[in-house]
């Protein structure tokens, strides 16, 4: 929605697309539509959240016991990680709209770079756990020391269910905001944007937020109960 | 011309600006590609009808099957594969996408005056996604067929050893094609609205279309996660709805009918948008109440979203919130209701021509009264009881469908045939199959209520011997009317072949569509219409009125 | 069975069906009434207001505040109305009285079976209650989402794997009622029917001293195989008319080969018939899945009728 710039047959066009009388005006849906489609990405992550909620006020004890196996350390390194990528992220519009380009381009590297540091981190939590038979569904089968307990807590592989489901799906929306970040970077050394034109770099600034919004969800509700 | 010049050329180029949008660049690539709002349209109605026909062949396969009791012409399996994909199909990729995305496409920006929607791409990456849904969902007829009913309740989806994942993965895919739609349309009518049409000058069509997309943005996307968990469910056992690993399988009920009570009225609004305007033109009346009728179809989306329980009332949910589910339930009828009786009103003292599309819009009225009422029916706690999982729901919900949605549809295709094809339909025969639908749509589902009642269950394969007589007199009108809808698509095709040429404006409607030629030019308008005042211009002041009394 | 008693609605057959029944006529009422209203303004306007001259004009009449309002009140008052009248009628038919006949009901596909915890009774297939005592009903399902409704009852309530859900009548008729499933559960959801038997208070207790058999001393062997056949819905899976359905058609197998998956086949004798329906999965009818339940409640001479009446059955 928001790269109606580039034509299909890959050359560039005129900022103004045909049927919008102004850049504000073209500007502003592009905004709009973006908000309104984040509404729906809330939506979706909300599913997961009433799943969540339903499991625990069931089960209070097995979601306490069970979350003390999520290392809180790495959720907080994670969520820093996340939050600054954010703050970068911020910058990066502010540097779009007064036609910065290598500022930009960095800082969108920056982005870039801090939300690989959070997928390593997930990737070690998981491997972790996996290698503890720590994992979703069928293949829940806990084993070691620091499992031991986990096998005759009835609930607790509907716990992790929960817990690898929403971080995935989180996963993946990082990954789908990389790609999207990446296409910025591109286009930021072609030097695109700046003045009146820059509401891509500022719809994919606010998807990037809100990725990270949902992760300041999920760190607590899965990392810190107590 | 080559996609990228469209988009380039603001104002069109002396040579193509004034050809129809028909005519302006031809070939499969001209297609494939466009970006226009109107041909994307097109596609999107002919696709919506191949499923209709699709559709419409199970559904006649299923009333051959009941022609008797036990076996008639399939195995049980077969049957119940049959009603989930007739369910299925008629819901996911008739029905939902039909208006909202081929009329809807069409109309909106014609009506607003604009060229196009605001994101053309969007638009076109909606439809090839809806594309890949409904491949899906045909993929998974080859792969041994869903069994699930349409509901994918749970366990039963999650043991059913049939291939639920296509067909999931296709209804998900099909709700971002869906939600990708509501984006568009919310942001046209936001930015889009030419200078001087404030919100309460829109046609009413654009105020159904405003209410649909909202309930289309917030409420698919629940539907996407419930359909993602049950497939993880399949495929490695989380727990969330199978009771197996400690799940709650009717807690995918809740979310279910959380996206699929709303869903009725993302079928319903938008066919109460088109019966507003057919009644306003053909009555030659400004529509009664107009900022009763528009603020309606907010008020039953809103509400449409808190009773999504009234499906549920004996699933074990609580007794508090089956009260609480039922006494919302008749909360919503009340816009509905309103909405009624200003259409009444705005016949009264009219001019009225009885012309196809009114025909649709009088029978929308008779047929969508009774659906609405036997739902109120429906929301009665002890009535439900009774009635609940049998033909009586069956009979509500086609007479508000198919009677209300589809009727409203092909009065609005009639209605509006002319500008998207340039040609006209042959109105005698139009009214003759109207009647012909009207007739074999009572006689196949009106005697589904009193099945319903005695107690015959729905999702029957087999059934008493007692229930045989109105099983076989509904399956008898079921062929009167698919032969109505035969005839009906016949006439169209010959029409956009061969139909005579059509005018601007042969119904003399005031709104901005029918300023432009028949069919449009590639940019909509030769020059931005100008807009004041309201949408409707068919009434002078009472004292020069000259209908007579 | 009763169904379809009345011409429109089932015969009332317990004590909660004369209030439903008055909501039905009170809904029903209000609804031909609207219908009417409606369909004949709009028939009267068509007529009245038809278009006699093409250029003829009509008055602005844009809104009248008086008049919305007062059709968005009266509709809803009657709503109130219905609402009230439906969620009495409900209650009334949620909380069981104290001192009702407890019976715990199992639904498996595809078929019911009726557990007495006082009297030590299992029943499969029949729900055998005396007329004027309430009964409770404590339900849950052994696989999928099941449903158990009874039309002359008016009662309905889904049965489910995880969790109890309860539900109670008083018989107000003597007479066999039909219980449907009402929620889709598979192959045979249509061919999951049981049957309610209500007694008087002597029978019942005649039924419940002869442990839940009833009197089987008029019937032959191959007669109380039959019984035995629709009370445990054998004929959920298994015609005896040569039809294919779950399960293979059980008439005039008795005596010839039969193939076997694996390419094995098999003599039907009598220790082939009491295997199959003991141990079913043993061996597997070529063409068919290995999805017979085990009946592990019959009892020896139960599954000596059954063979019985299956050699009994006609080609
Ligand atoms: C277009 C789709 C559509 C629409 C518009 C509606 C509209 C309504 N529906 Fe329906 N419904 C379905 C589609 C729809 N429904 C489907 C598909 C199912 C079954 C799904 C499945 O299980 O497979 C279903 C099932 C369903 C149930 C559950 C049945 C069950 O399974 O037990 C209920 C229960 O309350 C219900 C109620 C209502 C009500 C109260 C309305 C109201 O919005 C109706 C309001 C309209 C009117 C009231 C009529 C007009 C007004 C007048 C004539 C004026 C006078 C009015 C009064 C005095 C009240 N519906
Ligand atoms: C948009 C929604 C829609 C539409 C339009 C229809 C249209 C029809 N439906 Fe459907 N129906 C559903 C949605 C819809 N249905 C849903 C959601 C269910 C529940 C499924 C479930 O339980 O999971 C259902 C269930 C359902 C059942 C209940 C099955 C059961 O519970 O066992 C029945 C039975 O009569 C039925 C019949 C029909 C008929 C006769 C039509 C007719 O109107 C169809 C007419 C159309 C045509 C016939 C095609 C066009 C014409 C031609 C191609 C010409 C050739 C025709 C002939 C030669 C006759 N439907
Ligand atoms: C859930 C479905 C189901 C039910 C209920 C069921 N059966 Fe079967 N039955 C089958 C299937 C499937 C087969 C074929 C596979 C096999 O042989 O195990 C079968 C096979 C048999 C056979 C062997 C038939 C042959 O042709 O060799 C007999 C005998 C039989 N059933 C008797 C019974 C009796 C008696 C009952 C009731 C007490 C019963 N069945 C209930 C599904 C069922
Ligand atoms: Cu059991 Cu349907
Ligand atoms: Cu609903």
């Amino acid at each position: 929605m928001s790269q109606p710039l580039a034509t299909i047959s890959g050359r560039p066009a005129p900022p103004l697309a045909h049927h919008f009388e102004s850049m504000k005006q073209q500007h502003d849906s592009a905004v709009l539509g973006m908000w309104v489609f984040l509404l729906t990405e809330i939506l979706l992550f909300s599913g997961l959240f009433v799943g969540y909620a339903v499991y625990r006020a069931l089960h209070p004890e097995v979601f306490q016991a069970a979350s003390q196996l999520l290392d809180w350390r790495m959720g907080m390194l994670n969520t820093f990680v996340l939050l600054t990528s954010s703050l970068t992220m911020a910058l990066a519009v502010r540097a779009a709209q007064l036609g910065r380009h290598r500022q930009l381009a960095l800082l969108l590297a920056s982005t870039l770079a801090l939300a690989g540091v959070f997928l390593v981190v997930k990737y070690f939590e998981y491997s972790h756990k996996l290698h503890r038979g720590i994992a979703p569904g069928f293949w829940f089968s806990p084993h070691g020391a620091e499992a031991a307990g986990l096998a005759d807590l009835p609930y607790a592989r509907n716990f992790f269910s929960i817990y690898f489901v929403m971080t995935a799906l989180h996963g993946i929306h990082v990954l789908i905001g990389m790609a999207a970040i990446g296409w910025l970077l591109a286009r930021a050394r072609r030097q695109d944007f700046g003045g009146e034109y820059y509401y891509p770099v500022e719809c994919v600034g606010l998807y990037w937020h809100l990725v990270d919004l949902v992760w300041i969800y999920l760190f607590p509700l899965l990392y810190l109960i107590d | 011309m080559s996609i990228a010049t469209q988009i380039i050329d603001r104002h069109g180029g002396a040579d193509h600006g004034h050809k129809s949008y028909l005519e302006d660049g031809s070939g499969l690539r001209s297609w494939i590609f466009t970006l226009d709002h109107k041909r994307i349209g097109i596609m999107y109605l002919a696709s919506a009808m191949a499923a209709f026909l699709l559709g419409g062949l199970l559904a006649m396969i299923i009333r051959i099957e009941l022609l008797t009791p036990g076996p008639t012409i399939i195995s049980a399996d077969r049957y119940n594969q049959a009603f989930t994909l007739h369910g299925a199909i008629m819901i996911f990729l008739f029905i939902i996408p039909v208006i909202p995305a081929a009329l809807g496409n069409f109309f909106l920006p014609l009506q607003l005056g604009a060229k196009d929607v605001a994101f053309p791409r969007l638009n076109l990456a909606s439809y090839w996604i809806y594309v890949i849904g409904a491949i899906f969902a045909v993929v998974s007829m080859v792969m041994g067929s869903v069994d699930t009913g349409w509901t994918f309740y749970t366990p039963y989806s999650v043991d059913s050893n049939t291939a639920v994942i296509p067909m999931v993965t296709g209804a998900f895919i099909l709700g971002f094609s869906s939600i990708f739609t509501g984006v568009n349309f919310v942001v046209t009518i936001h930015k889009m609205r030419p200078a001087g049409m404030g919100w309460f000058s829109m046609p009413l069509f654009l105020w159904a279309l405003y209410a649909t997309s909202i309930v289309q943005i917030l409420a698919t996307p629940v539907l996407g996660i419930t359909l993602l968990l049950l497939a993880v469910e399949r495929l490695v056992g989380i727990g969330i709805f199978d009771p197996l690993m400690g799940g709650d399988p009717v807690l995918f009920q809740h979310f279910f009918w959380f996206y699929s009570h709303p869903a009725v009225y993302i079928m319903i609004l938008p066919a109460m948008g088109i019966i507003s305007e057919v009644i306003a033109c053909f009555s030659r009346k400004n529509i009664f109440g107009y900022r009763f009728v528009a603020l309606s179809s907010i008020g039953i989306a809103v509400i449409g979203f808190l009773v999504w329980g009234h499906h549920m009332f004996v699933s074990g949910q609580s007794e508090l919130a089956g009260t609480i589910f039922s006494a919302l339930t008749f909360l919503v009828a009340i816009p509905s209701a309103i909405k009624v009786f200003n259409w009444i009103a705005t016949m009264y003292r009219g001019s009225i021509e009885l012309k196809t599309p009114m025909i649709y819009a009088l029978m929308f009225l008779f047929l969508f009264s009774i659906g609405g009422l036997t739902g109120v029916y429906l929301g009665a706690l002890a009535l439900n009881v009774h009635v609940h999982d049998t033909y009586f729901v069956v009979a509500h919900f086609h007479y508000v469908i198919v009677g209300g949605t589809v009727i409203a549809f092909i009065g609005g295709l009639h209605y509006w045939w002319p500008k998207m094809s340039g040609r006209m339909y042959p109105e005698r025969l139009a009214q003759v199959v109207a009647l012909m639908i009207f007739v074999g749509f009572n006689w196949t589902f009106f005697p589904q209520f009193i099945l319903g009642t005695q107690g015959m269950p729905r999702r029957y394969y087999n059934y008493l011997p007692e229930f045989a007589p109105l099983h076989q007199f509904s399956s008898a009108g079921a062929f009167v009317m698919g032969a109505g809808f035969g005839l009906m698509i016949a006439y169209f095709i010959w029409s956009w072949l061969r139909g005579p040429r059509a005018p601007q404006n042969p119904w003399g409607a005031t709104t901005l569509e029918w300023t432009t030629s028949s069919p449009p030019i590639m940019h909509n308008f030769h020059k931005t219409p100008m807009v004041s005042g309201g949408a409707y211009h068919y009434s002078v002041h009472p004292s020069e009125a000259t209908v007579r009394r | 069975m009763d169904a379809a008693a009345g011409p429109f609605l089932p015969s009332q057959a317990s004590t909660l069906a004369p209030a439903v029944d008055a909501v039905h006529y009170f809904v029903l009422g209000i609804s031909i009434f609207f219908f009417l209203l409606i369909v004949g303004l709009m028939l009267t306007f068509v007529i009245r207001y038809r278009r006699r001259r093409a250029e003829a004009t009509t008055p602005d009449l844009t809104h009248n505040h008086a008049l919305e309002i007062f059709w968005s009140v009266t509709p809803l008052l009657i709503l109130a109305a219905i609402f009230t009248m439906g969620f009495n009628a409900y209650m009334a038919g949620r909380v069981a009285p104290d001192g009702a006949l407890e019976v715990y009901v199992t639904g498996r596909q595809w078929s019911w079976s009726f557990s007495y915890p006082r009297e030590g009774i299992v029943s499969p297939g029949e729900l055998v209650v005396p007329v004027g005592r309430p009964v409770k009903l404590v339900m849950a399902s052994e696989d999928v989402i099941h449903s158990f409704f009874v039309p002359a009852f008016r009662v309905k309530q889904d049965v489910l794997p995880n969790r109890y859900t309860t539900l109670w009548f008083e018989a107000t008729m003597e007479g066999e009622f039909v219980i449907f499933c009402t929620e889709y559960c598979g192959t045979s959801h249509s061919d999951m029917i049981g049957t309610v038997i209500v007694k008087s208070e002597e029978e019942y207790r005649a039924w419940v001293e002869s442990g839940g058999v009833g009197d089987i001393s008029q019937l032959s062997m191959a007669e109380y195989g039959a019984l035995l056949f629709r009370q445990n819905a054998c004929n959920a899976c298994h015609a005896v008319d040569g039809t294919r359905l779950v399960g293979p058609p059980l008439n005039g197998i008795f005596g010839h080969r039969q193939p076997l998956t694996g390419g094995d086949a098999v003599t039907v004798d009598e220790e082939y018939l009491r295997e199959s329906i003991v141990n079913p999965n043993a061996k597997v009818v070529d063409g068919y899945s290995a999805s017979m339940p085990a009946f592990p409640h019959l009892k020896p001479e139960q599954v000596g009728a059954l063979i019985e009446y299956i050699k009994s059955l006609e080609q």
